[in-house]
């Protein structure tokens, strides 16, 4: 399965290394060069050694995404710091690129839940937090 | 009617204070607190601060009553988005969107955000419309309503030279609306006669431009 996440930070990086580990061919886009780092920390070889690809580039621009290789892509995951880069670009990936499995990270639950009745996969970590948090206050 | 406007940058509260002077009812939204705050001072309380992408805020600003929302921002995904969720969420029926970077205009169209309006393609077609060797100029383009408004220049060999309107078949569905010549327009009638250098402005479906281009422009210089 390819594999291309669209966002280097804790999140896209993290998912990226299990993702490889798990034996996917996975590219990362980011617009930061020195994001790259958070590839290779904790890790044995380099992100490119351990059969890795990293494109920088800015997300809304389409070069970027082509190199990056949106037109092979199986699954397409926007995970940038910006909701709203994050919920055009997995519109872009579903409706011009086609690409079969879109997910898209949204921090304000009310656009993730509106967006994903649209059809679209949204993961809402601001909703995770506010329900765990919930689970642990009653418990306690 | 009411008017709701993402982004209070130089164009966001021009427009605010041209339709208010227009008896407009405006909400003008800001997320800079400190911009806001310059604004409030003219503006009073037709600004609200709040990021317009957050649905609460548009529901504040009442976008349920909103006959029209133009987001304005200095960011295009904000601009497509805001749009997105009036147009697709709140069933406003008109919308209209700023692009900042014109490249990224294929994805308002792909999002089905139209009119999406940039500033420089806007100047570019001015300048177009003021150098004449470009030949052919697209001056207005209503997408939705499939119609545009096209300039061109009839140039030497082309075959409507000396031709009246009437002999020039043209494609259905488009039509000469105005004449340049010497620096002054008029709405030509079937008996007017297309001279070299003229400027021909028409209408027409979007499509027959290519068409329409080998009547007024000799064959080598309409690919051009």
């Amino acid at each position: 399965m390819f594999i291309l996440i669209v966002g280097c930070g804790r999140v896209g990086s993290a998912v990226a290394k299990r993702a490889l580990e798990a034996g996917n061919d996975v590219s990362v886009l980011d617009r930061d060069p020195l994001s790259h780092e958070r590839l290779d920390r904790d890790q044995t070889s380099t992100w490119e050694d351990a059969g890795g690809r990293f494109t920088v580039g800015t997300a809304l621009e389409t070069d970027g995404l082509i190199e990056a290789g949106i037109e092979q892509a199986d699954v397409f995951m926007a995970a940038t710091s910006g909701d709203n880069t994050n919920l055009v670009i997995a519109q872009i990936a579903k409706r011009r690129f086609n690409v079969p499995r879109v997910i898209v990270r949204v921090a304000d639950p009310a656009r993730a839940a509106w967006y994903n009745e649209q059809g679209l996969q949204t993961i809402c970590p601001t909703q995770s937090a506010i329900d765990q948090a919930e689970q642990v206050l009653l418990a306690a | 009617m009411y008017v709701i406007i993402a982004g209070a940058g130089k164009v966001g509260w021009n427009l605010a204070r041209e339709l208010i002077a227009r008896d407009r009812e405006v909400t003008l939204i800001e997320s800079n607190h400190e911009r806001f705050g310059v604004v409030e001072e003219e503006l009073e309380h037709a600004v609200q601060y709040g990021d317009a992408s957050e649905l609460w805020v548009l529901e504040r600003a009442g976008i349920q009553r909103a006959d029209l929302v133009i987001a304005v921002t200095g960011d295009d995904e904000d601009n497509i988005l805001i749009c997105q969720v009036a147009k697709e969420k709140y069933g406003v029926q008109r919308i209209v969107a700023r692009v900042n970077n014109p490249r990224n205009l294929p994805h308002f169209k792909l999002l089905g955000i139209q009119p999406a309006v940039s500033a420089t393609d806007l100047i570019l077609r001015l300048i177009e419309h003021e150098v004449p060797e470009y030949g052919l100029v697209q001056l207005l383009a209503l997408e939705e309503e499939h119609l545009e408004i096209i300039e061109l220049e009839v140039v030497a060999d082309s075959e409507a030279v000396g031709k009246q309107v009437k002999e020039i078949t043209l494609p259905e569905g488009s039509l000469i609306i105005s004449v340049l010549r010497n620096g002054r327009g008029f709405v030509p009638k079937g008996d007017s006669v297309i001279e070299l250098g003229d400027q021909v402005l028409l209408i027409l479906d979007p499509g027959l431009e290519r068409e329409i281009t080998e009547r007024f422009a000799a064959s080598g210089a309409a690919a051009a």
